[in-house]
């Protein structure tokens, strides 16, 4: 109760920064000094924010495809060499720290939009492949075995059977992508692409606290609702696989 | 004349992925050169990079251990003794031709390594990974080959067989601020992380003696972590910048708006939430059965607490320690942006400067730290949790 | 008709299953019995080619299994395994209507199939078609599990411990009904089972195995006077120790208000007697003089209890 009031206070928050962002000059007005101005006007905040979820949606999307694909391709006969393998440079490359990545790929793509959507992608691979690769490896065997024992072939039991039963974790692993990639989005401004990151940036070059909570208030609320809007996902995709008894 | 092809099925399908990555490492140009630091350079080839036959030699060298880790059934010693090999080959290249490109005297010419040295380099490491992840080594075995590791690592920098290329002539001319950083990005991580464990710790018993403040309390840290780390950091800086100027005696204590202290502050909020949560759970995973037996021989709540729920809650608490150093040495790269110091003053100046080989040298060595971190800590839970199991069966 | 001939199964040079020859005729069970890990499960799946044979052959009617695409056999054969393996993903109609769409049956004849056969195991159509398996007691998964084995008419019916999770109880009904039901579509059935008791009462004819060989092959009459080993008379003789144990008690015990036809029995008559005389006359319940019945459920629950 108290969380939808919540969620629904800071969907209403986030559409009122988005859309009358001067209507907040006023509670802004306080963090800044020397008469600078208390709104980023440079680029509209609503320009900004589909701009940066374009970038996340993009490279969250593409990185669920890859990795669900080769989540499966290492599950199956042909690609079990690779399991091994695939086990450890998920778990070591998750300590590669985002920033990093981001850096490398600057040299490798010049500035812009590029290096963020290369390093959001790579850093988002991770935990979409992890959680498919636990998912499809802990299917109830009674279920793969009857699968198979009623004829269903190779593919069949693929996309009628385990992907459907391993979706709700894979979608906990393209949750932790796309919160994690939200926030590493910002830091691509330091590269030149158009994020939300460029307010925050504004706001630090400029010794203006305004601009800085500003850029941090709209990610933050961002990341809650998507967080959110991934959870009711789950839920409902585990209720749909049998996962759970309904209340 | 006819040549036999080898059965598929005799060949290994990593392998195959290896020797492909190689491959392409090895037509791509080995290292770029240029005139000096900004421009654009131009690639070199291995065989051109290399004085003499040296670059057939290499180049035949490294080939040959592609094609032999193609056939499947070979025994995995072997193969990470020629992963190994790879990995020293495709290093010796790479420091022969710095030395071969850079004029003599020339201050500012570039030798970096281009893309044909990093795919050599990743075709090795992931064959060695590969034998290694295959064979499982013991704890021991992964402890002394990390250890074996980062020693090979110092000591190939350290032998100067390296010092012409790009990123170690960047570091040359840096060595002092290099040192510094190095100490200012430790102190950053594990200050951050000492923080965290000095107020996390206690919060976490908190929340699992008085059950009504854990939600809000975890709610609360999980707010912090929905904050852009960029947005963050900037937002220590003027609230500390005003504690310093406002609060008497807080600037003696070394708070201030620049600096190190606003970056130690938003690492040290990141770092809570694992600490307080990985407590509380830690904590709670005692069986109460073990918890009664305490009770009934006669312990004091305290002493429960101390002897008998901490010392069971370790291996959690510890996975936390592994998560917020991993978080923190990556998230201290920021603090180079605010003026906090560390390994990201390099990146971000590398960054505005586009020199890469500046980038580099603060890339590296920061995944460098964050690599030996999570393996060593990790070894470290897993030895814990195994003595756990033994001592309670 | 089910031929299997000299089938062998090697495990890296092990034998699992050595050199087993069988034939079922057509609407006739087969039990298969033997302790754990000798060989019964192996043996069942290669029938569906679930494992492949090392040696032998399997004959399905005239067909050599092994010149059948295997997902293809398998669509022909139902299979129904201990914990049912249904999918939970998909709701009860949906799990029985599995195969028949594999086949590509038309819409409405699958529709009607699932309405017949859920009724045909006793489970409302309105109230359960469109639920999920989780929101089901174990003994109607069970028979969903089944129903669903079923769903395509398969000429070979193909289960291993089909009944292993459920309680004495509801295991006992299961039991009934799918001999009923058995009888009644003419299936052939080949049925894996640790236990003596339900070979006994559910097999046409009982394969005991032992290390992966067949000891014996026979009606259960023949298995219960005339154990070809030690080792069927130690299995047979394990069986018959809850029966002795019924024999302690009187049907008086077990009396419970009812009516059924028959010649009433003395309530001095023993447990044991009564129940023989049920599986001897085929019948559900005997009524008892003085009023009341007792039930071959219950005969076969005492039973059950007695041997745990
Ligand atoms: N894939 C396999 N690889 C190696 N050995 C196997 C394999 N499958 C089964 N076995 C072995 O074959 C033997 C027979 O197994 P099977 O499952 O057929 O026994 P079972 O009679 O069904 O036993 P239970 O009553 O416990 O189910 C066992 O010793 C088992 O370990
Ligand atoms: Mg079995």
């Amino acid at each position: 109760m108290i969380a939808k009031l919540f969620l629904t206070l800071a969907a209403a928050l986030l559409a009122a920064l988005l859309f009358t962002p001067e209507s907040f000059t006023e509670v802004f007005r306080p963090l800044t000094h020397n008469n600078a101005p208390p709104i980023y006007l440079q680029t509209s905040l609503l320009r900004l924010t589909l701009s940066h979820l374009a970038l996340v949606g993009i490279a969250v999307t593409a990185s669920t495809l890859v990795a669900v694909a080769g989540g499966v391709l290492v599950t199956r006969p042909a690609g079990r060499e690779f399991l091994p393998l695939a086990r450890t440079i998920t778990s070591v490359g998750q300590t590669f720290p985002p920033v990093a990545v981001l850096a490398l790929a600057v040299p490798a793509m010049g500035f812009g939009a590029g290096p963020t959507l290369v390093a959001l992608f790579l850093y988002g691979l991770l935990p979409v492949f992890e959680n498919t690769l636990t998912a499809l490896s802990t299917l109830p065997p009674s279920v793969l075995e009857a699968a198979r024992g009623m004829g269903l072939t190779r593919r069949q039991r693929l996309w009628q059977v385990e992907l459907p039963l391993a979706l709700p974790v894979i979608l906990a692993g393209v949750r932790l992508t796309a919160v994690i990639s939200l926030a590493t989005a910002t830091i691509g401004s330091t590269v030149a692409a158009k994020t939300l990151g460029e307010v925050i940036i504004a706001g630090l070059l400029s010794a203006n606290p305004a601009f800085v909570v500003q850029g941090g208030l709209i990610t933050g609320l961002l990341a809650i609702l998507i967080y959110e809007a991934f959870q009711r996902l789950e839920s409902w995709s585990a209720h749909r696989a049998g996962l759970i008894r309904p209340q | 004349m006819r040549f036999a092809l080898p059965p598929l099925s005799a060949l290994s399908p990593t392998g195959l992925l290896f020797a492909a990555t190689g491959a392409i490492g090895l037509w791509l140009p080995l290292v770029q050169f240029k005139p000096n630091r900004i421009v654009a350079g131009q690639g070199v080839d291995l065989i051109a990079a290399l004085p003499g036959p040296a670059g057939w030699a290499v180049a035949l060298g490294m080939a040959a251990i592609l094609a032999l880790g193609l056939a499947a059934g070979r025994g995995l010693g072997l193969r990470l003794g020629l992963a190994v090999l790879g990995l020293g080959l495709s290093l010796f290249a790479l420091g022969l031709a710095a030395r071969g490109l850079m004029p003599e005297g020339n201050r500012m010419a570039r030798v970096s390594p281009a893309a044909g040295f990093w795919l050599q380099f990743l075709a090795f490491a992931l064959m060695a990974t590969d034998a290694l992840a295959r064979l499982r080594p013991g704890i021991r075995t992964r402890a002394a080959i990390l250890a074996g590791a980062v020693a090979a690592g110092t000591g190939v920098l350290a032998s100067g067989w390296l010092d012409r290329t790009s990123v170690m002539i960047e570091y040359a001319a840096r060595a002092e601020m290099f040192s510094r950083s190095l100490w200012q990005h430790l102190l950053l991580a594990f200050g951050s992380l000492g923080l965290a464990f000095i107020v996390g710790l206690p919060l976490g018993i908190a929340i699992f003696m008085a059950r009504p403040l854990r939600k809000p309390v975890l709610t609360l840290l999980n707010m912090l972590q929905t904050i852009p780390s960029l947005a963050l950091f900037g937002i220590m800086i003027p609230i500390f910048g005003w504690v310093a100027a406002h609060v008497p005696g807080a600037a003696d204590l070394g708070v201030a708006g620049i600096g190190p202290f606003p970056a130690l502050m938003a690492l040290f909020l990141y770092a809570l939430l694992p600490v307080v949560s990985n407590t509380w759970v830690g904590l709670s995973s005692v069986s109460p059965a073990v918890r009664d037996a305490a009770l009934g021989i006669g312990m004091t709540p305290a002493q429960v607490l101390r002897q008998v729920e901490l010392p069971l809650a370790l291996p959690v608490v510890l996975a936390a320690v592994r998560i917020v150093l991993v978080q923190n040495i990556g998230l201290a790269v920021i603090a180079g942006l605010i003026g906090g110091g560390g390994f990201g003053s390099f990146v971000f100046q590398g960054l505005n400067q586009t020199a890469m080989d500046l980038i580099l040298l603060g890339a590296l060595p920061t995944i460098f730290l964050a690599l030996v971190a999570g393996i060593g800590l990790d070894l470290v839970i897993e030895t814990l949790s195994r003595q756990k199991h033994r001592s309670t069966p | 008709m089910i031929r299997l001939d000299h089938l062998s199964k090697l495990y890296s040079g092990r034998a699992v299953v050595e050199d087993v020859s069988l034939t079922v005729e057509t609407g006739q069970i087969a039990a298969l019995v033997g302790t754990s890990g000798s060989g019964k499960t192996t043996l069942l799946r290669m029938i569906n080619r679930l494992v492949e044979p090392t040696k032998g052959r399997v004959w399905i009617g005239d067909t050599d299994a092994a010149k059948i695409e295997p997902h293809l056999l398998r669509r022909r054969i139902g299979y129904a395994i201990q914990g049912h393996g249904l999918f939970p993903h998909r709701t009860v109609g949906e799990n029985i209507a599995i195969v028949p769409r594999l086949l590509g049956w038309r819409e409405a004849e699958i529709s009607a199939r699932i309405d017949e056969l859920m009724q045909l195991f006793d489970l409302d159509p309105a109230v359960y078609r469109d639920r999920l398996p989780h929101a089901l007691s174990g003994g109607q998964q069970q028979r969903v599990g089944v129903a669903r084995a079923l769903a395509a008419r398969p000429e070979l019916l193909l289960m291993d411990e089909p009944f292993g999770a459920l309680d004495p109880v509801i295991r006992a009904k299961a039991q009934d009904d799918l001999r009923a039901i058995q009888r009644q579509l003419g299936t052939t059935l080949v049925i894996v089972t640790h236990d003596m008791e339900e070979a006994i009462q559910l097999g046409d004819r009982i394969a005991v195995m032992d290390k992966g060989r067949l000891l014996q092959f026979a009606p259960p009459s023949e298995i219960l006077t005339a154990p070809a080993t030690p080792f069927v008379e130690a299995l047979v003789g394990a069986a018959e120790r809850p029966f002795r144990l019924l024999s302690l008690s009187t049907v008086d015990a077990l009396r419970e208000p009812g009516e059924a036809p028959g010649t009433p029995i003395n309530p001095d008559t023993s447990l044991r007697e009564a129940l023989a005389l049920c599986l001897w006359e085929g019948r559900a319940a005997l009524p008892v003089s003085g009023g009341g019945i007792v039930t071959l459920a219950a005969l076969q629950a005492r039973a059950e209890g007695a041997s745990r």
